[in-house]
């Protein structure tokens, strides 16, 4: 019994442990990659595919129907046009901003949305009807809430300014509160909003107390979730604006989906 | 023969007899958060079940090599390193199901129950015995979950693995859910309801007065 008690047995047993152990996980995580990569896919194309109002149409076929009906594009920030310059892929439907954010991407100068990064090249997805012509724009934007980065997909008509739906997918607000950015109720009040005024300034805006009736720029804010709320308006300001999709939804705006 | 009967009793002990939420009031934690929907409550149950039973049975294994002074240690590596196997499995094979459980997946390895059978039973027991222990009170860990995540979803949702059992009055039908069994705290009612119809039925567990 004393034996096994020593010291150079206790050093041995505890690495022989540890190398067994991270062998299987480290064999686990690899082995398993594929499957999981393909998840995320999946898991991303359902969200853009909710965004675009076609999830029920898609019903289990999500693949199939994301690639008869949505053109994925990728959008450059800082040149103001669409490129086949981006990282980690060559498929712009495979594209993940938020990974190559790392290696292609800046500080925002100012953070007011809490980025912390924000990538250059960014995803955009034409979804289109049978007849193929664009019938919402599916644009991927995140900010942070009150505890963490709240990822979304904002669906926009194609005249560039009337929303069709957020959809928010990924956060970590508190459940009941500022988790309530999932609610159907909270999210059937975005359908017709319109993002810019007359001007083509930034003009939605989410109202603590209740929105005015017929304001087409304002949106109720979640009752006792102040700061998830303002993360929302915060995340939509710093997207729509000249650094993010702003000069992309005036091209919109101007017409540029009906001559190529 | 007495073997075979061992292994029967270790398996089925922990079931009612010995029930590792009911009597012995571990792994509550889990039991309370992830039995909104009966989906979620069985692959949880699966989950843990899986790893109690490996992580005894390969405890079991190496436990006349373990020195007694880290043993703790070694016994939550094995064990950490099967939870981080099951959660890369099921967010390979059940993507959904694992976003839903998240993080409870990560804490089954500060489960009571895993923790608690590697120390007291796999330390001393052979491999087979360990393992077939392991997974009784995983299935005691399971039942309760089952029984508290149906009653949960039928009361608070109306269906049962997705499927509508009692129509909703918001669907036209005549059942108004029950919004209270929908919060995760509402389990301490249920378990604790089953608590008092399983000391009830079975006298012997209530415990002497102080």
């Amino acid at each position: 019994m004393s034996s096994k008690e020593s010291f150079g047995k206790t050093i041995g047993v505890v690495v022989a442990v540890c190398l067994a152990c991270s062998i299987v996980v480290a064999g686990a995580a690899i082995g398993l990659r594929p499957e999981k990569e393909a998840n995320a896919l999946l898991d991303r194309q359902t969200n853009i595919l909710e965004a675009a109002g076609l999830l029920e149409k898609a019903g289990k076929d999500i693949p199939a129907t994301f690639s008869k009906y949505v053109e994925s594009k990728v959008w450059d920030l800082q040149n103001n046009q669409f490129t086949d310059d981006f990282i980690g892929t060559n498929d712009p439907a495979l594209y993940d901003q938020y990974k190559s954010v790392r290696k292609d991407g800046i500080r925002p100068a100012d953070d007011f949305a809490k980025l912390i990064r924000r990538p250059n090249k960014v995803s955009v997805y034409y979804v289109k009807d049978e007849a193929g012509k664009v019938q919402s724009i599916v644009l991927p934007i995140n900010g942070s809430g009150l505890w963490n980065m709240m990822y979304a997909f904002i669906a926009v008509s194609p005249d560039g300014n009337t929303v069709q739906k957020l959809v928010y997918y990924d956060h970590k607000e508190t459940p009941g509160l500022g988790g309530e950015v999932q609610n159907p109720k909270w999210k059937a009040l975005w359908p017709g909003k319109k993002l810019f005024d007359d001007k083509g300034d930034v003009a939605i805006k989410i109202v603590k107390g209740g929105a005015k009736a017929g304001d087409e720029h304002a949106v109720d804010a979640l009752s006792g979730a102040t700061l998830t709320s303002q993360g929302v308006e915060k995340t939509l300001q710093y997207w729509l604006s000249n650094d993010g999709f702003g000069p992309f939804l005036t091209k919109v705006r101007n017409g540029s989906l009906n001559n190529g | 023969m007495a073997d075979m009967k061992e292994i029967k009793s270790a398996l089925t002990g922990p079931i009612l007899n010995n029930n590792p939420i009911a009597l012995q009031i571990l792994g509550i934690c889990s039991a309370l958060a992830v039995t909104t929907k009966l989906e979620t409550a069985l692959v949880m149950s699966l989950a843990l079940t899986s790893v109690t039973a490996f992580s005894n049975l390969l405890i079991s294994i190496i436990r006349n090599a373990i020195p007694s002074s880290v043993r703790i240690i070694v016994q939550m590596t094995i064990i950490a390193s099967l939870v981080i196997i099951v959660d890369q499995v099921l967010q390979a094979f059940a993507y959904s199901v694992a976003k839903e459980l998240s993080v409870f997946i990560g804490l089954i390895i500060t489960n009571c129950i895993v923790m608690g059978r590697a120390e007291a039973f796999a330390m001393k027991s052979p491999p087979m015995l360990s393992f077939v222990d392991g997974i009784g009170n995983g299935l005691g860990y399971s039942f309760v979950l089952i029984v508290v995540g149906i009653i949960k979803e039928l009361f608070g949702f109306g269906t049962l693995l997705g499927f509508e059992i009692l129509p909703l009055v918001q669907n036209g039908g005549w059942y108004q859910a029950n919004g209270l069994l929908v919060l995760p705290f509402s389990s301490f009612f249920v378990i604790g309801l089953f608590i008092w119809g399983l000391r009830t039925y079975k006298k012997d567990q209530v415990e002497p007065k102080e």
